[in-house]
């Protein structure tokens, strides 16, 4: 649009609007009066432009960044300050302690965190390698018409709240567990000792196994960004030296996307750690190291969900709050690794896979 | 052969090249081969049979809590506050109110900052290390228990207060809804093609006014929606609510006071022995999840619509 050859022009490449652009981009010399800014400058400063208001803006949306921070050393200070009672009069031995006794004031964690790891475990054991296989379908051999729905079921149900798979459990889970699944996994896997005892259908068994379900659509739907982040340049290339479909998924897609998916399951073990609502309706709420699977149980967050409320006594309610403390900590380590993992694989590809 | 290297071997001779490879397979090359041919088609199989077990029985979990939601649905548990044990009826109409209250007010907070934090994030902070870290801690902060948030917030709300309030419910579910929506906004931000900012620029405007009034409202559709998502993933979570909100059983309008919140309502209700609030409880889910499949189903859409159709 720029009229070179009028020779009216002021600027050397003055395009329509000559004042205008050329007074904003600084040459104002030519244009703006000698005496002060341009009636362009004049007017821009008027409608709020500068260097004031753009500093003002940017420190705005900085002090709201860094609030992320805020809340982080917020949550860690508060906890620490209110749970000073039991980190002084138990030390780290509270961790290595398995009395829970409010009544006589004797506080240690140990049950939860082995009822914590116990469920979170099994149920990755259970979730990920169908997460696994749900993945690779869906990056690699889903037909195009069903890789949408599927995906969409995927993130609705990791979507959906942990009181409502809850309520399923309850009353779903629990009795299924009771009168049939029980029964068949004592039948055939009763030699291993891990289900014996008294089964009431709520347990650590029935903890895990909702823990599973729901970190399934997490750990799945994440594996499937990570392995559509690897480029199809890698797997044209394993293709073309004559491999078969699977050992394309194997060399191509899953050795590149390694790091990536160990930090998809990481991620979901971040999950199950702090799971609450849905394990503390079906475990058993029972704080005692158990032998079998079907014994009640006891998780770090769900003592917390369970007790909390009605702590009575300054050093009760600080050791549940020292629970929230360790919960915290492991948790933001967790996914800390977690995140680092998945970063590393994704950085660079487009934020959601299509 | 030749110690000479610039050697070049003759050319192979006809036979060899042209021979069908089947008659030169040797007997392992091809039991290789049919293993290899097995694996692939056992490995399809058992994803694909994978894929079934989980989304079959997932579906399945789906369908009933709609189906008991829809069944134990009726116009009282939109207008009648819970009845006492042993009476039936009752609904759950000052918990809706209350999770309205307690989320408008999580929103209004928690809503601009996460806002702010992505333009930062996404306009401001392209590259440095600064922003790299706020992302990473905001990530982080996202798998943080929801039960670790209710008793930081009940430890520094509730404690000075003395008693449970719908505020210490607000403040624990905002600082969830930050971290998700900052990730959001600058995951929309980052869509807005770098032509539609220079224009802006180039027209003279300032960058605050580039911004609001073209970056982020070419991006708004997809910010809302995510902001929808995080709203639809906090008014699910109870944990945080135990001991903030604490949940009532009567009306309540006032942010000093416990007040009901749904979810809240739901586990209360859920793990009661009775068949009454069962049904409640089951009502109450499908409220839930109708108001997460839609804010779901609108960010699958504006994702897939790649947000910005005038835009581009």
């Amino acid at each position: 649009m720029a009229i070179e050859q009028d020779p009216n022009s002021s600027g050397s490449a003055a395009p329509l609007m000559t004042p205008a652009v050329t007074s904003f981009v600084g040459a104002s010399e030519a244009v703006a009066p000698v005496g002060g800014p341009s009636p362009i400058r004049k007017f821009l400063n008027s409608r709020g432009s500068g260097d004031v208001a753009d500093k003002v803006f940017i420190g705005v949306m900085l002090v709201c960044a860094l609030s992320i921070f805020g809340i982080v050393l917020f949550i860690l200070t508060i906890l620490i300050l209110r749970s000073r009672l039991t980190l002084h009069q138990f030390g780290f031995s509270f961790f290595l302690h398995s009395a829970w006794d409010p009544v006589s004031g004797d506080f240690g964690a140990l049950p939860f965190i082995v009822g914590t790891l116990e469920t979170s475990l099994l149920a990755l054991a259970m979730a990920v390698p169908l997460s696994m296989g749900v993945a690779i379908f869906l990056s690699e051999l889903c037909p195009e018409k069903l890789r949408a729905p599927i995906s969409f079921v995927t993130e609705l149900l990791a979507a959906i709240p942990s009181v409502v798979y809850g309520l399923w459990a309850v009353f779903v889970l629990v009795p299924l567990m009771r009168d049939h699944l029980g029964d068949i996994l004592y039948k055939y896997l009763g030699w291993t000792h891990l289900f014996e005892g008294y089964n009431f259908g709520v347990g650590l068994l029935t903890a895990s196994i909702i823990l599973a379900i729901m970190i399934l659509p997490i750990i799945s739907s994440i594996t499937r960004d990570i392995m559509l982040a690897v480029p199809t340049s890698q797997r044209e290339a394993v293709l073309a030296l004559g491999a078969t479909r699977w050992e394309m998924i194997r060399t191509g897609v899953l050795r590149n996307a390694r790091i990536g998916i160990v930090g998809a399951i990481i991620l979901g073990l971040g999950r199950a750690l702090g799971e609450t609502m849905a394990v503390t309706m079906v475990i058993g709420n029972h704080p005692e190291i158990a032998k079998s699977l079907f014994a009640p149980g006891y998780t770090l967050a769900s003592v917390i969900a369970n007790e909390f409320s009605e702590a009575t006594g300054d050093l009760y309610l600080s050791a549940l709050i020292e629970i929230g403390l360790a919960l915290f900590i492991v948790t933001v380590i967790v996914n800390a690794i977690a995140r680092a993992l998945v970063w590393a694989v994704t950085r660079g590809a487009p934020a959601r896979g299509h | 052969m030749s110690t000479n290297p610039f050697h070049v071997p003759p050319p192979p001779s006809e036979e060899t090249v042209k021979s069908p490879p089947s008659n030169r397979k040797s007997a392992w090359t091809r039991v290789n081969e049919v293993r290899r041919y097995l694996v692939n088609h056992m490995v399809t199989f058992l994803a694909v049979l994978s894929t079934v077990l989980v989304i079959v029985p997932l579906v399945a979990i789906l369908i009933y809590l709609i189906y008991m939601g829809a069944s134990s649905l009726n116009l009282a548990f939109f207008t009648k506050i819970p009845a006492p044990v042993g009476e039936t009826g009752g609904g759950m109409a000052n918990a809706m109110v209350g999770s309205g209250i307690v989320l408008a007010l999580a929103s209004s907070m928690g809503i601009p900052v996460g806002i702010a934090a992505g333009v930062y994030l996404a306009e401001f902070g392209r590259g440095k290390l600064l922003a790299g870290a706020v992302r990473f801690t905001a990530d982080v902060l996202n798998g943080v228990p929801s039960i670790v948030m209710g008793i930081a917030i009940y430890s520094l709300v509730v404690l000075q207060q003395h008693h449970f309030s719908a505020f210490a419910g607000g403040v624990a579910l905002a600082i969830m809804m930050v971290p998700t929506i900052a990730r959001t906004t600058e995951e929309m931000l980052a869509t807005v093609p770098h032509s539609i900012r220079e224009a802006a620029l180039g027209l003279g405007v300032p960058k605050w006014r580039a911004v609001i009034s073209v970056t982020l409202k070419t991006a708004s559709p997809g910010i809302i929606t995510g902001c929808m998502l995080a709203f639809a993933r906090v008014a699910g979570e109870t944990a945080p609510l135990l001991f903030t909100a604490f949940g009532n059983q009567f009306w309540s309008f006032k942010l000093t006071e416990p007040i009901a919140a749904l979810p809240l309502q739901i586990y209360v209700y859920a793990v009661s022995p009775y068949d009454e609030w069962h049904r409640l409880a089951w009502a109450g889910s499908l409220v839930l999840i109708v108001m997460i499949m839609v804010a779901v189903t609108l960010v699958r859409i504006y994702a897939s619509r790649g947000v910005l159709k005038g835009a581009s």
